[in-house]
């Protein structure tokens, strides 16, 4: 780093980019281009809608996100969704994180069977495409095993997103230096404690970017249980439109809302990140 | 000092795949002795001191340390690391932990004893190594020098043994090497016993009772400092004396 900083103040002089790349960059041309590229998106699709004579309703969306009634504030259909689907990610993360660990820890055991279990395990989840993946644990193990729909969902979001996860905490264990797995034995420790105490707390600043992208991809493909009708976002958006016929408002407003979701967890946890990396 | 071996090794060999890292190794060491391990790169040196914590386990022979047999997968070996202390070339301080949780830790986890007994504890050791003021601070905050001396308190604070040290000064700057030497003068004063595997041949005149050397796998040479610097008996070990001591 020191090097690169210093080449260009006291050692020969960085070459400059091409013309054109000069051109290209600099601040006025590339906003303008920019500009010019999400105004032709947006004019063509409602150019298009207009063609098709498409009724705009926009007016009418908003109380499907919040309301004011003569019992006051009022959350609207929109927003109930949302909260549904935060949960069902929550609980679905959850399961998977401990799930991703358990086969992790299986997999780095160094036990045959361990890893066998583990890697069989992994292969037959990334094998099977998650729409199928929900389909046999709501219509096969569900009735075998008296699963609810709810449950059918977070047992298939937690299980497919277990693997990825497994991954990214065997990487993040892994990128832990050795020295420090033998001064924790050295001083006594177990390999319980020496995962506990000294491990695992080193892994999480690993872990954490990959974490937020899994748990992204999650909010995302939680969309999915829409099939077998769990009341969630996406699900309220088909109910809605099926009410109204807005479906281009609808599902422009839910595709944002996604958005906003998944935006925000990934700008905290970037803040959170580097609050961790400032403090070692 | 006793006439009691507290490390007795006899025929260890080792293998690591097909390189054969130790060949043939017999050594006892009493209680309280100090012994300093020489020899060029890829000796074994640290193989063998590594095996005395069971950090690596020999492929063969016997080695009893403080009374405990050591061998692959004995239940005894987290007694036998808890009466054993470990130094390490790069130190190997937990990073997430503050100097004093990483004295702490191990007291606390591992013997069970209080957070106060442990910080007393601590605090102790920080003083002996002479840095009580970096106790608040992270590793990453100190030189090389003192996060070695941090990682020699965090074994003592063990209330170990036998310490090991394993190349304690080949990662350190130059102007720092003698923080930790004298640390580890002022340990064997204490009637520690040591086995230190270093090429600093200032300080093995300085605190050895006995000299190592080793080559390819074996001991060649036990001997008394005195009479290590002045009369080696083996070719070998001479040669390595002077391409040592040129400078």
């Amino acid at each position: 780093m020191a090097l690169s900083e210093t080449a260009g103040l006291h050692g020969p002089p960085i070459p400059k980019p091409p013309v054109h790349q000069q051109v290209l960059n600099s601040v006025p041309v590339a906003v303008a281009i920019y500009a010019i590229v999400v105004g032709l998106i947006v004019y063509g699709s409602f150019a298009g809608a207009q063609n098709m004579g498409y009724n705009w309703q926009w007016y009418r969306v908003p109380q499907y996100l919040y309301s004011f009634t003569d019992d006051g504030f009022q959350w609207g259909e929109i927003s109930v969704g949302l909260v549904a689907t935060i949960r069902l990610s929550i609980l679905s993360f959850a399961l998977a994180t401990v799930l991703g660990l358990v086969v992790a820890l299986l997999r780095l055991s160094g036990l045959v069977v361990g890893s066998a279990v583990a890697v069989a395990y992994l292969e037959l989840i990334r094998n099977i495409p998650l729409l199928v993946l929900l389909y046999l644990f709501y219509y096969v193990l569900g009735p075998i095993f008296g699963l609810d729909r709810y449950v059918a969902s977070i047992l298939t979001l937690a299980v497919f997103h277990s693997a990825l996860i497994s991954e990214i905490f065997r990487a993040g264990i892994n990128a832990v230096a050795v020295g420090q797995w033998e001064a924790a034995k050295s001083i006594g420790m177990s390999t319980g404690q020496a995962y506990r105490y000294i491990i695992l707390p080193q892994s999480v600043r690993f872990m954490l970017p990959p974490m937020t992208g899994e748990m992204v991809h999650l909010i995302k493909s939680s969309a999915i249980v829409s099939v077998i009708a769990v009341a969630e976002l996406t699900t309220i958006g088909r109910n809605i439109i099926s009410d109204t016929y807005m479906s281009f408002e609808i599902w422009f407003t839910i595709a944002a809302v996604y958005m906003v979701v998944t935006l925000i967890l990934s700008v905290g946890v970037s803040f959170l990140e580097r609050k961790f990396t400032v403090d070692q | 000092m006793s006439s009691q071996p507290i490390i007795e090794a006899r025929n260890l060999d080792k293998f690591f795949g097909k390189f054969h890292a130790l060949k043939d190794v017999s050594i006892s060491v009493r209680q309280g002795e100090r012994v300093v391990v020489c020899g060029p790169s890829g000796s074994g040196k640290s193989t063998l001191i590594r095996c005395f914590n069971a950090l690596e386990s020999h492929s063969s022979g016997t080695l009893v340390v403080d009374g405990i047999e050591v061998f692959e997968g004995s239940k005894d070996v987290r007694k036998l690391r808890q009466e054993v202390g470990m130094v390490f070339q790069q130190f190997n301080l937990f990073p997430h932990l503050t100097v004093l949780e990483n004295l702490m830790i191990g007291p606390m986890k591992v013997r069970k004893v209080s957070r106060d007994q442990a910080e007393r504890t601590a605090r102790t050791y920080l003083d002996r190594v002479h840095i009580p003021e970096q106790a608040e601070k992270y590793p990453a905050q100190l030189s090389g020098g003192q996060q070695q001396r941090v990682a020699i308190a965090r074994s003592l604070c063990m209330e170990t043994r036998i310490m090991l040290f394993d190349e304690p000064t080949s990662a350190l700057d130059p102007e720092m090497i003698n923080e930790v030497l004298d640390v580890m003068v002022e340990l064997a004063e204490t009637g520690m016993t040591m086995v230190v595997v270093t090429h600093e041949m200032g300080f093995a005149r300085k605190v050895a009772d006995t000299m190592v050397f080793m080559e390819e796998g074996r001991i060649v040479e036990v001997a008394p400092p005195d009479q290590f610097f002045t009369a080696p008996s083996s070719d070998r070990c001479r040669m390595f004396l002077a391409q040592i001591l040129e400078h």
